[in-house]
């Protein structure tokens, strides 16, 4: 076991700067209007640093930066580009403690998830779209004899991404390396929540970013984001969100016609077939670790599997020994690396779980294990604690059908496979879902079936680069963590060009 | 009878907002991060549809216009026996929501309608 001290005490492997301002055109810029605002940490609720408010003078300026870099970055070979990816993940890896505590203590997430999962995953990924660039391809059709059509990829140019507070490296690195690989200079909007992070990672890499190629503007949605979303030149909108932020950016990103990927979250079913149950041993006991992935960085995950689903046949057994294994999450210092579940992001984000814990058990919910705060004592007092939480219920009840974004799994039963799926599909969304089963037949229709972009199957919560990442129904529009992701920033230009010396005849 | 209620900080922070933005309007978000939170905008700046259902409008003493509610219709079938009361608290909500920079959010409280009050509500 080993507790990293707090960012900035000593001992700690990393300090945050008492102030950040925006990162505009390779320099630090102070915020047009010089206002700043607190930045706490979610794991004992005080302010640790302060980050500048940006407002549309200073999205305005950054466009501006990044629109001045695009044409010369736009014509850099994707070697270059791959250079530079793989050189960004070499720092990471170089500093991966470093980040990975700044990240947990930014967001309340345990230091043992950003050491083994967060910030790995985002080195990945930059090296991922380093390797993807330099294997993409553009084609060629023959259209006749004598005349073919090339498809070369182009960057569009300048894009705008808004990134979440839940994975705030993670959802950022999502983003920026196709964007950057596909030769595109990107302005950036850290969560308002999460904005200093982010910063510790660009203080190790910014010497290695042309200047311009990225830049970030911090402040809140309504001052920075929406002039970002509305700008007239940016030339693609990239949101992880919310459903009416989502809507409201594609109302902007259609008065400058322009595309948009949206990732909006979901209500993901987890589904128990009884084979599940048919011997006590290695599979059972991934298969409840796959019930208890709900509490998996406090809940606060797009595709949290919220809505367990077990066959009825098994489901005194099933649900007996998962709450047992919740039981066993142990809560505490995010900074303990002992620690399996922290602080959630925010204060609000924190009543609201409680809201709708309330509301659960107005509508007749039970609670199987949790469903109140927690208080850790001591200095963790003040930080946003809630206690992992199974709910038993019905489909229909708002617990089932909303995204909490906490700790709450609410589980139901189902009779049979059509059932199964019925019940699995009864939600606006279709982020991501899981299917267990020991048999490959159940299993493989099951994920056919389920209305979702994402079907893990006998697994949960792994996001390899190289799988595709994105929602059916309202959960959004776009494919991350592949390289289909590079064709979201890119504009095909056909040249259609004739080897023929002859007139076509028409005039 | 109304679907929609606010508490009295709620109504105090409207007033505010009010007073900088003009006439408001919110639309009842779903999904992720800052989802399932009520979004508060300039009047008319998120354009409601076909899609859209409109749960009422919010009377605020002192506020010349009311502030009406919105939800998409699609998440109004999962929301429509509940009583929803706009609440705020402390914290730092995200989205477009013009109250995050003054370090509150808008919440919902909820309770479940009586069987009077929906068969009032038709």
């Amino acid at each position: 076991m080993t507790t990293y001290a707090a960012p900035g005490q000593p001992g700690s492997v990393v300090a945050f700067e008492p102030r950040y301002d925006h990162f505009i055109g390779g320099e630090y810029v102070p915020p047009a209007k010089g206002q700043y605002f607190e930045n706490p940490t979610p794991v004992t609720g005080k302010v640790f640093t302060e980050i500048a408010r940006g407002t549309s003078e200073d999205i305005d300026r950054a466009v501006a930066a990044a629109t001045g870099a695009a044409d010369a970055w736009g014509r850099t070979s994707p070697a270059e580009r791959a250079v530079l990816l793989n050189r960004i993940a070499d720092r990471m890896e170089a500093n991966l403690e470093a980040i990975a505590v700044a990240e947990s203590w930014e967001n309340g997430k345990p230091v043992r998830e950003t050491l083994g999962a967060d910030i790995p995953l985002a080195i990945d990924h930059f090296r991922y779209f380093a390797g993807s660039i330099r294997a993409q391809e553009g084609s060629i059709s023959q259209i006749d004899a004598d005349t073919v059509a090339y498809h070369f990829h182009e960057p569009l140019g300048v894009v705008g991404q808004i990134i979440p507070w839940n994975f705030p490296i993670l959802m950022a690195t999502w983003k920026v390396a196709p964007a950057l690989a596909a030769g595109n200079c990107v302005v950036l909007k850290p969560a308002e929540q999460t904005p200093a992070s982010i910063h510790v990672l660009l203080s190790l890499i910014a010497d290695l970013l042309p200047a311009g190629v990225l830049n970030i503007v911090n402040g809140f949605g309504a001052e920075a984001g929406k002039p970002l979303a509305q700008h007239p030149g940016i030339r693609k909108v990239a949101f992880t969100g919310e459903t009416t932020t989502g809507r409201l950016i594609m109302q902007y990103a259609s008065e400058n016609i322009i595309p948009v990927t949206l990732e909006l979250g979901g209500k993901s079913p987890n589904i128990f077939f009884s084979d599940v149950a048919a011997a006590d041993d290695a599979f059972y006991n991934k298969a409840q670790e796959g019930f208890a992935m709900f509490a998996l960085n406090q809940g606060e995950v797009c595709t949290c599997p919220s809505r367990a689903l077990v066959q009825a046949s098994i489901y005194d057994r099933f649900i007996s020994d998962g709450v047992a294994r919740v039981e066993k999450i142990q809560q505490g210092n995010p900074l303990d690396t002992d620690t399996m579940i922290g602080a959630q992001a925010s204060n609000d984000q924190f009543e609201k779980i409680l809201s709708y814990i309330d509301i659960g058990k107005q509508e007749g919910a039970k609670v199987l294990t949790g469903g109140e705060k927690a208080d850790l004592g001591g200095e963790l007092s003040g930080g946003y604690y809630v206690k992992p939480t199974v709910f038993a219920g019905d489909n229909k009840m708002r617990v089932f059908q909303e995204e909490i974004f906490g700790p709450v799994v609410s589980v139901a039963t189902f009779d049979d496979y059509d059932d199964a799926i019925k019940t699995a599909n009864d939600t606006l969304y279709g982020l991501g879902a899981g299917v267990w089963s020991r048999d490959g037949n159940t299993a493989f229709r099951a994920g056919r079936d389920i209305e979702a972009g994402r079907v893990w199957t006998n697994c949960y919560h792994a996001y390899p680069a190289h799988a595709a990442f994105g929602g059916y129904k309202q959960s959004g529009i776009g494919r991350e963590n592949h390289r289909m992701m590079l064709d979201h920033y890119q504009q095909t230009k056909n040249l259609l060009v004739s080897y023929s010396p002859d007139a076509q005849g028409f005039f | 009878m109304s679907r929609v209620d606010l508490t009295d900080a709620a109504a105090d922070l409207l007033r505010r907002l009010a007073a900088e933005h003009g006439p408001l309007m919110f639309h009842q978000s779903g999904g992720c991060c800052d989802g399932s939170a009520p979004m508060c905008y300039p009047a008319g700046e998120f354009r409601t549809g076909a899609a859209d259902v409109h749960l009422g409008d919010l009377d605020v003493a002192g506020m010349h216009d009311p502030v009406p509610v919105w939800m998409s219709r699609a998440q109004f079938e999962y929301w429509q026996h509940t009583h929803l009361t706009i609440d705020v608290v402390e914290g730092r909500g995200s989205g477009f929501s013009l109250e995050a920079p003054d370090g509150v959010r808008f919440l919902i409280r909820s309770r479940l309608l009586t069987d009077e009050e929906l068969a009032e509500l038709g």
